[in-house]
């Protein structure tokens, strides 16, 4: 339960309040794609921040940060060589080995693709396991697009398609909202996965239109965010009826989810 | 080969593909194939909105004019997808222009064609009058959840 | 059996072990825990009259000790601090350093627990000790600590410890136990005492006592008996789970809502309620952090805040999650009720909500269930 030390070894600014820091430790930090590390900014606090990094790859940390709180921005003004404190990972997986063999829809909105990185790196490593492979993106602007550079890369593996709400001038791509999207997504619902991060209102929407391709919804799977303080089930904070979301989630099945998810602020 | 006819498209298009054949057959009958250049209008706000598309291939952007801000998209329409549904309620005017952001094909069909169908045999009428509220029903839904502006800041 | 000096002798022995003795003694009005050094710091003649929002301390005409029901303070107090320092840590040229760790301190014997306090520590064992990942703080101070138990003789106003199965009687979780024999002409007060480990018997060993007589032991069980008799409420727990999971809607979550006042009095007071939050906090050098952890609840807007906003705005809300946290959810996570029917909520809840009573209303017209 206590901090160890990394070391910010680089960071990238992503978007206008976005930043991804590569966080260096003592030893690799071992991860499952969907699982999520807690941050602490020196002084400021802690809070939880999903993996976007390679799985493979557990020597480098990577975190997507969006400035939208005191600690979160103190993150985000982190230079390289200053020290953060990590503890994790915590948290339950995207189902990356109960997909083997099917089709994998990913679905994600807004900043919610940085939780599915790792997931979409662990299947494009391993195609070959996988049937159809589709990520559908959705994002305010085109400027709000984040890892624009790898969604080319990732293309090459996979049917890549991103919307945005509100376009610019000069924008070939889609606009509109990502359930739009949907339709295009080239997977046998009968035989596919659905890995779903957004917005809780998007992840509704998204799920009703997968429940009504015909997807299952013990197949359909979203990661949820609640406030999480002690990341082990102690505190008390992330409780969502029965569950404590930070260790029986982040991501859980529609089929836990829907009964849960239809009582109003539960 | 043999040439695809206008009921074989219609029937690989997820608007139309499970329509019964024979209301299929009269539909048909209104429909034409047509492509567009990208850049060029498929209709045009405040003109006669003679025909609906179904696409088939590329993209057509819904545009509005905004002075100052210039032609602005609203939605884009995809391969499978339908452009227009002014030719069904009058004025039968185009509210928003339509314009060919890909290089399109499409099936047009005529509007006042359609129309008459619909006004002398009830089954087409139904038939198309259920897949457009379907069509309206879906547009109007993710119109509301762009109103969310769900992956902006929340207020602080 | 001991006689009134016998209960000096037993706390010069829990002294002379090196612990500090925490036990029930009047302060501001109320028995609370704290710190004792002698047993005439107990609450010689004094018992509390409770109800819905009140508590008031009254003279007994006996010598009694342990003539009340449970006060504010629960043995949560002990195991589990309102308010208690996780980590420090300093900014070096390489990183961060981070110092963590248990402080050492003193085991802690608390005399005088309630039957509903051991099953209380037993709750929380489940809860901080049973997963995954244990407390080590609680984990420290719970290994260490030492029970002396006491039967109750007397049941409070808001008490429903027989409703939950967790008293008037203790039956484990205890080094000793004693049952309070009041004699009846002169008001004086033996204890029947009884050891439940060997760490209790050792301490039982030096303490110069005498047998029990089969009239006292029977007198001792008629205490208890006639204490189950008297208790102030009871709650029905039949089918409770899908009482109230199975009526998110019903109109009574909005009525309670009208009168609760969000105080966290009852999370505060509860015996097993363990949410809490983490406060980071720097020097003004900049150069040094500290890391604290307080009691928290869920009655507050911060409790379940995500950026944004709270996802239980509403007073509704919130006293729902409360209320099927603690009677119904509690057993899907921990394979137990969080309540263990000491009424603390009942009695310290400015406005009176009483518990039993809202479960009562809940079962009543209006749900879907």
């Amino acid at each position: 339960m206590q901090p160890r030390p990394f070391v910010v070894r680089a960071r990238r600014r992503e978007l206008a309040d976005t930043v991804t820091l590569e966080l260096t430790g003592d030893a690799p930090l071992p991860f499952s794609p969907g699982q999520f590390n807690m941050l602490y900014a020196f002084g400021v606090g802690e809070i939880a921040i999903s993996i976007s990094g390679d799985p493979a790859q557990p020597e480098v940390l990577r975190h997507t940060v969006r400035a939208v709180g005191r600690v979160s921005e103190a993150l985000c003004g982190l230079r390289r060589g200053e020290g953060v404190g990590v503890r994790g990972p915590y948290g339950t997986p995207w189902p990356v080995a109960e997909a083997e063999g099917l089709d994998v829809l990913v679905v994600a909105g807004g900043l919610g693709l940085a939780p599915l990185r790792p997931a979409i790196l662990h299947l494009i490593r391993h195609r070959q396991r996988y049937g159809h492979l589709v990520m559908c993106y959705g994002a305010r602007t085109p400027a709000d697009v984040l890892y624009q550079r790898e969604l080319a890369r990732w293309q090459r593996a996979m049917q890549v398609e991103v919307t945005v709400d509100s376009p610019v001038s000069g924008w070939q791509g889609s606009v509109g909202v990502v359930t739009a999207l949907l339709p295009r997504a080239a997977v046998d619902p009968a035989r596919a996965v659905a890995m779903v991060c957004g917005p809780e209102i998007m992840m509704r929407f998204v799920t009703r239109d997968l429940l009504r391709m015909g997807l299952p919804p013990e197949r359909i799977y979203l990661s949820m965010e609640r406030n999480m303080k002690c990341a082990i089930g102690l505190c008390g904070h992330c409780q969502l009826g029965p569950a404590f979301l930070c260790k029986d989630g982040p991501v859980l099945p529609w089929s836990r989810l829907a009964p849960l998810l239809s009582v109003r602020e539960l | 080969m043999k040439k695809k006819t206008i009921g074989d498209l219609l029937r690989e298009h997820p608007f139309f593909a499970d329509l019964e054949p024979q209301v299929l057959d009269v539909v048909a009958c209104c429909g034409q194939n047509v492509h567009f250049a990208s850049g060029e209008l498929l209709g045009r706000e405040g003109q006669e909105a003679s025909f609906f598309y179904a696409l088939r291939k590329g993209r057509v952007a819904i545009e509005t004019f905004v002075p100052s801000r210039g032609a602005v998209t609203i939605e884009t329409v995809d391969a499978g997808g339908v452009v227009g549904w002014s030719w069904l309620v009058p004025p039968h005017l185009w509210v928003f222009d339509a314009r060919a952001v890909l290089p399109v094909r499409a099936i047009a069909f005529d509007g006042q064609c359609l129309r008459s169908r619909c006004e002398t045999d009830a089954a087409v009428g139904h038939a198309l009058l259920r897949r457009f509220a379907g069509l309206l029903a879906e547009r109007l839904r993710a119109t509301r959840l762009r109103l969310l502006d769900v992956y902006g800041h929340a207020p602080r | 059996m001991l006689t009134e000096d016998g209960l000096e002798a037993l706390v010069g022995a829990l002294l002379r072990r090196g612990y500090r003795v925490i036990g029930p003694t009047v302060r501001e009005g109320a028995i609370v825990l704290d710190e004792i050094s002698s047993a005439a710091e107990l609450p010689v003649g004094w018992t509390a009259e409770q109800e819905a929002g009140s508590y008031r301390l009254r003279r007994r005409a006996d010598r009694a000790r342990f003539g009340w029901a449970v006060g504010p303070h629960s043995a949560k107090r002990l195991l589990f601090p309102p308010s208690e320092r996780l980590l420090s840590v300093r900014r070096s040229r390489g990183g961060l350093v981070v110092h963590g760790g248990v402080a050492q301190m003193p085991p802690q014997a608390l005399l005088g627990a309630r039957p509903c306090d051991l099953a209380a520590i037993a709750v929380q064992d489940r809860v901080l000790l049973g997963g995954a990942w244990a407390d080590p703080a609680y984990q420290a101070r719970r290994e260490r600590l030492f029970v002396v138990a006491v039967n109750c003789g007397e049941a409070g106003g808001t008490c429903f410890c027989v409703s939950m199965g967790t008293g008037p009687a203790a039956t484990a979780g205890f080094d000793l136990v004693l049952t309070e024999l009041i004699d009846p002409d002169r008001g004086q007060p033996s204890y029947l005492i009884r050891a439940g480990t060997p760490a209790g018997q050792e301490v039982l060993a030096e303490l110069a006592g005498r047998a029990a007589t089969p009239a006292e032991v029977e007198a001792a069980a008629e205490v208890v008996a006639r204490t189950a008799q008297s208790m102030g409420r009871r709650l029905d727990t039949a089918g409770l789970h899908q009482v109230l999971t199975g009526q998110p809607e019903h109109p009574r979550w909005q009525e309670v809502a009208t009168r609760c006042l969000t105080c966290a009095n009852c999370t505060l007071v509860c015996p097993t309620c363990f949410c809490h939050t983490v406060e980071d906090t720097s020097d003004l050098s900049g150069e040094h952090a500290e890391r604290w952890r307080r009691w928290d609840s869920c009655f507050t807007l911060d409790f379940s805040y995500v950026h944004g906003g709270s996802v239980r705005p509403s007073v509704r809300a919130r006293y729902r999650q409360w209320l099927t946290h603690k009677l119904a959810t509690w057993i899907d996570q921990f394979g137990t009720s969080g309540c263990v029917g000491c009424g603390r909520c009942i009695t310290w809840c400015p406005v009176g909500i009483d518990i039993t009573e809202e479960v009562r209303a809940l079962r009543g017209p209006g749900g879907s269930a």
